[in-house]
């Protein structure tokens, strides 16, 4: 029992660690706002904007020199007034779609947002006819005459 | 037709596998610049040696926009080569002195020699956020006109020279000619 209890205490230790944790590590700065929407705007904006130099982390979380700049930056567009639409191309402008954790939908990225949905399709096709074809054989009756029956009598061997 | 499709899994798989074997081989750290093809980005800023300096102070012929830090080793490692061009008068190279301090700079410059025609002073990053810059070094071709044609991340070494830059530049002499 207690073995037991174990076992499921340590699953459940190994299940909180797929948590994500992504703002546990987020950079520390002393930025000021006008007021809460701001502020919260400024964190999307980080949390989805991506750091050029330190590719797998988005801005709010990398120490990167150049994370930090484009942070400040971000702070600077939302005082002055600009939309979330307007800082996204400013980022665009200068970094292309790299700089986005969601590219948007441009010709050069249809296949980025459909190619998966084109295998699944490719995939379940080859799948459905197949599962079909299979049932097709199963449903089947067969009917053997003399012959054949003699024939498969010798070969299973009775 | 049954032949054909037989084949059709192993085809489709070989071509899936070609593809992603050519992915292991791409550089993910090398980002494509949104700026090729694209005018200087406007500055108005001083140099290293405390001139002001702007767009008009670019040289009129195709010429390497070079980022550099004090701080920055492999900017060290290419350092060579930018004394060598700046030597032969092969090419005109500006530098950027990318989030870099005064004193630091002007010790690098003095200790390692200076290949620049000037260094523009980019303290707080704002000009090399406009370039696209996410670290340096990284070296840009501009042509006579000011529009950006090239660009390399990382280090610029003799080989690099010969297999990026000098076709790049032949290209360019023969458009203007």
């Amino acid at each position: 029992m207690a073995a037991k209890f174990k076992t499921c205490f340590i699953v459940t230790l190994l299940f909180l660690l797929l948590i994500p944790t992504k703002n546990l590590f987020a950079q520390v700065d002393t930025f000021e706002f006008d007021n809460e929407v701001q502020q919260r705007r400024f964190r999307t904006l980080s949390d989805e904007l991506r750091c050029p130099m330190c590719q797998n982390t988005n801005l709010s979380g990398s120490t990167g020199g150049v994370a930090e700049d484009l942070r400040r930056e971000i702070h600077r567009m939302i005082i002055e007034g600009m939309s979330d639409r307007e800082i996204e191309q400013f980022m665009f402008e200068r970094y292309g779609d790299f700089i986005f954790y969601r590219p948007r939908l441009r010709t050069e990225t249809i296949l980025l947002w459909f190619g998966p949905l084109i295998f699944l399709l490719i995939g379940g096709t080859v799948g459905w006819s197949i599962f079909r074809r299979a049932k097709e054989v199963s449903e089947t009756e067969i009917t053997l005459d003399d012959n054949q029956k003699a024939r498969l009598d010798e070969l299973v061997g009775e | 037709m049954g032949r054909l499709k037989f084949f059709t899994p192993a085809i489709f798989f070989i071509a899936i596998a070609i593809l992603l074997w050519r992915g292991l081989y791409l550089d993910p750290r090398t980002l494509p610049s949104m700026l090729i093809d694209k005018s200087m980005p406007a500055f108005k800023l001083s140099t290293v040696d405390g001139d002001p300096v702007s767009n008009s102070e670019l040289p009129d012929q195709i010429f390497l926009l070079n980022v550099w830090g004090s701080y920055c080793l492999p900017c060290l490692v290419e350092h060579p080569t930018f004394m060598r061009l700046s030597e032969e008068g092969e090419i005109p190279v500006v530098g950027v002195n990318y989030k870099d301090q005064n004193e630091l700079a002007h010790d690098w410059l003095e200790t390692n020699g200076d290949p620049f025609a000037f260094s523009i002073e980019d303290l707080d990053g704002r000009f090399g956020i406009d370039l696209g810059v996410y670290g340096a070094p990284e070296t840009y071709l501009v042509d006579a006109h000011g529009v950006i044609r090239y660009r390399h991340v990382s280090v610029l070494d003799e080989t690099v020279w010969e297999e990026e830059f000098i076709p790049a530049i032949t290209e360019l002499r023969a458009e203007s000619d």
